[in-house]
């Protein structure tokens, strides 16, 4: 056992990480930031062109996480046996300097202000009643306007491309007329619309929807931000999703933050250390460091620090709460504890539609970030009142490139075959002709879908797998049936030849084989109150403060957007509180 | 040098040498490395009924699909090294995904064997033996049906193991093995590793122009 001392730790370097170390850098601490998976860099993995390789990429998973080593059990109720995610299919967390915000596709939103207080916006508009029975519907304790300037800053950091609508309360251009106002314009433009974005842009609007440009960490120009870090312009390659972006395109913890901290005599990166646990005092309520696994030499190493936090990837964050007793253990029977409570998805389904043969959509043609949606069915921007349902999807166009090996899977459609006679003619005319519409929403919070240690199997390095106890619930499915069935008019409007509508079916379990998104949320989540919150408004620990906590486990609830951006902005506020009183007299930010 | 699709290739951060290699390997005929001449004779049959020469394009056979598969086994992904395979093994509901023991070498192994047990068994020849009709009946049967190979290697978790690495044989980069001549690429209309549309985004409606390009640089 080695024994080396920091002013902070940071674990995880992807973009929580990788913030939180710059931040705390600047306010002259010593920083240890530790990664379990090789450091990485753009001018290696994302090398041109063996970096545009879709079967070494996407396929194998060049940068997403080992399974070999460790991965968790997941089962669709209780009292069913959790059987290990053996295959990495319905979620791809990253593993490596960058984490998931490596191989990221770029889409950049601000969180929308009434997701920020949804529990008290939905009695208040509809009533406690409103609200199903077993719906662990929460707020986060930060409004919009507090979070706003460190949207601003992430935004300025990433260098994301996008339109405004509202600045300082006055409309200033042709942006989501449901965003709310910003301090500032986007620090660039919108990226272009490909051709089937560009479709979809009209004929929303002729449905009478309201089409906007996403908010896209993908460069529409060269880019030079705050820290010095450079981008290059976007040339749509279709490399995002899966791939380290070659141009220096697509914002990275590696592009955009790590090579200015780099060079910085406070910071030390430190690869392939597995977090093992934060380690306690006696008293359980202060940290006195962390100790990882030394993947090459294979020992024990211990780091004593001040502060420590953990920036590792959502339920890797909650994972190690449990393991080191950070905070009461959530159980579902008694409905008590926190950690592991409020474990959250996202529904996300496509729609498609078939164009006449004489339009070629492109699709390889594309960019992780950009696209055209609408809002007008996201978060509280309609009546839920006639639905009886909480929560909400922005649907999109959103063609990142799609490639080959992907296009062979999605298929030629819902009645086309799946092999043999038939399946090439319907594949080509699929790839050469369609395009796809996504509805991309929330995911509610219930007592029944949580987060624990698993009872049987273990990491190779000896210790219980993380437990998903989780599947699709009636509110989130009908949700998802009422939004795609509002994407209609749009394929009318569209002049498809042909179209499907996909969407969650009543009855059928979560499907831990089909790739739907990396988008998981909570487990650990910030609020007011230590009952039903891990950690406070603060990303603070409430029950041993000298842990902050940053990533989406911090989401009460599964939100329509894509959680980078908020991840970023939570990760930038906690930061400031950080260094700004935390730092000055070190204790718990918010007393109860 | 027969380096494409080995542990080497994988771990390679300098591509020229294998791409050398790869250059000179595809002018010579492929020896299976892995599979046997039964198991060979088993992929060339299924992966032609599985993605078979059409109007439209280039079967599994002419794009070296076989070989690719072969090439595969070799990988960390062939020997099981991209999943969790600690035990203990337990099945349970199809939605959790896959629980066996076996990489996917093993999985071809077994299957394979199964596979023509079951096509004599019911058929009186192996799977490579039986006429275009037949063998199609056995293929459906084994991804709907359930039929089991062994004691646990249930035929549609054979059969969805081919399928996507057949699909992958014939789209991926050439560099792979597979995809020979580019012929699945030029088939789908994807340009390949061209990766720039900086001048070609903003033109709506037209078939993309330019043809398809591997890694190596290799054109159709």
């Amino acid at each position: 056992m080695t024994t080396k001392n920091a002013d902070a730790i940071v674990v995880g370097a992807g973009w929580a990480g990788s913030i939180l170390a710059k931040e705390l850098t600047e306010a002259g601490l010593k920083v240890v930031m530790l990664e379990r998976g090789p450091d990485r860099a753009t001018a290696v993995e994302g090398a041109y062109p063996d970096s545009i390789d879709e079967l070494r990429g996407a396929i194998r998973h060049r940068l997403f996480q080992d399974l070999s080593r460790t991965t968790v059990t997941i089962r669709n109720k209780i009292g069913q046996t959790a059987l290990p995610y053996r295959q990495l299919s319905a979620f791809l967390p990253g593993e490596g300097v960058g984490g998931a915000g490596l191989h990221w596709s770029g889409v950049h939103f601000r969180a929308a202000p009434d997701d920020l207080a949804l529990r008290s916006n939905v009695i208040a508009r509809y009533g406690q009643k409103f609200i199903p029975e077993g719906m662990n519907l929460q707020d986060y304790g930060v409004t919009y306007d507090e979070l706003e300037p460190f949207f601003d800053k992430a935004e300025k950091v990433f260098g994301t491309s996008g339109e405004a609508y509202k600045i300082n309360g006055k409309v200033v251009g042709n942006g989501n007329v449901f965003a709310p106002s910003r301090s500032d314009d986007f620090p660039l433009p919108p990226l272009k619309d490909v051709y089937t974005a560009n479709l979809f842009r009209k004929a929303a609007s002729d449905a009478g929807y309201h089409p906007y440009s996403l908010p896209a960490a993908n460069a529409s120009r060269q880019y030079t931000n705050p820290y010095g870090a450079q981008m290059g312009p976007c040339n749509f390659c279709g490399y995002c999703s899966g791939y380290d972006c070659y141009m220096y395109s697509k914002a990275s913890p590696n592009v955009n933050i790590l090579p200015v901290l780099r060079k910085d005599p406070n910071f030390t990166l430190i690869t392939r250390a597995h977090v093992m646990r934060v380690d306690l005092d006696s008293t359980k309520t202060r940290a006195t460091g962390v100790t990882y696994l030394d993947l090459d030499s294979n020992k024990e190493v211990t780091i004593t620090a001040d502060l420590v936090v953990l920036g590792a990837f959502q339920f890797h964050n909650v994972h190690l709460m449990l393991l080191s007793g950070i905070g009461k253990p959530y159980d579902a029977q008694k409905n008590e504890g926190v950690v592991g409570r409020n474990f959250v998805y996202q529904t996300i389904t496509t729609s498609r539609a078939w164009l006449p043969e004489n339009q070629f959509t492109n699709q390889f043609i594309g960019t992780g970030g950009g696209g055209v949606a609408i809002d007008d069915f996201n978060s509280m921007n309609f009546d839920h009142g006639p639905h009886g349902f909480v929560g909400g999807s922005p649907v999109w166009v959103n063609q990142a490139g799609v490639k080959p090996i992907a296009a062979s899977t999605i298929g030629g459609g819902k009645d086309a075959p799946r092999w043999g006679a038939g399946y090439k003619k319907a594949l080509v005319n699929t790839y050469r002709h369609a395009m796809a519409i996504d509805a991309h929403g929330s995911n509610m919070a219930y007592r029944d879908v949580f987060l624990d240690l698993d009872p049987t199997w273990k990491n190779t390095y000896g210790q219980p797998l993380l437990r998903m106890t989780f599947d699709w619930q009636d509110n989130d499915i009908r949700m998802n049936r009422y939004v795609v069935s509002q994407i209609e008019p749009i394929m009318k409007a569209l002049g498809a030849t042909k179209y499907e509508l996909g969407m969650l079916e009543p009855g059928k379990p979560f499907d831990t084989r089909l790739y739907q998104t990396t988008h998981l949320g909570g487990g650990a989540v910030m609020g007011d109150d230590p009952n039903t919150s891990a950690i406070n408004r603060y990303l603070q620990s409430w029950d041993v403060p000298n842990v902050f906590v940053i990533g989406s486990n911090a989401f009460p609830q599964g939100m329509g957007y894509n959680p980078t951006g908020m991840v970023a902005a939570l990760a930038y506020w906690s930061a400031h509180h950080i260094r700004t009183t935390y730092l000055k007299s070190p204790g718990p930010l918010v007393r109860v | 040098m027969a380096l494409a699709g080995t542990a080497a290739f994988w771990t390679a951060d300098e591509f020229a040498d294998w791409r050398q290699a790869i250059a000179a390997e595809a002018a010579q005929t492929y020896t299976p490395r892995y599979f046997t001449p039964d198991e060979w004779r088993f992929l060339e049959a299924a992966t032609e009924q599985l993605f078979p020469e059409d109007e439209t394009g280039p079967g599994a056979k002419a794009l070296g699909v076989v070989g690719f598969i072969d090439r595969q086994m070799d990988t960390s992904y062939g020997h099981g090294g991209l999943w969790f395979m600690s035990g203990p093994f337990q099945s349970g509901p199809a939605n959790l995904g896959y629980q066996l023991p076996y990489a996917p070498r093993e999985i071809y192994r077994i299957g394979i064997a199964g596979a023509d047990q079951y096509c004599r068994d019911h058929y009186g020849h192996a799977f490579a033996d039986l006429d275009h009709p037949t063998q199609i009946e056995a293929l459906t049967a084994f991804e709907k049906l359930p039929i089991q190979f062994g004691e646990t290697l249930a035929a549609g978790i054979f059969f969805e193991q081919l399928r996507t690495n057949t699909m992958e044989g014939a789209f991926s980069d050439p560099i792979h093995g597979g995809n020979r001549h580019l012929g699945g690429w030029v088939m789908l209309g994807f340009p390949g590793a061209r990766a720039d549309f900086m001048d070609w985004v903003d033109q709506y409606g037209p078939a993309y122009p330019l043809g398809s390009v591997s890694i190596s640089g290799e054109t159709a």
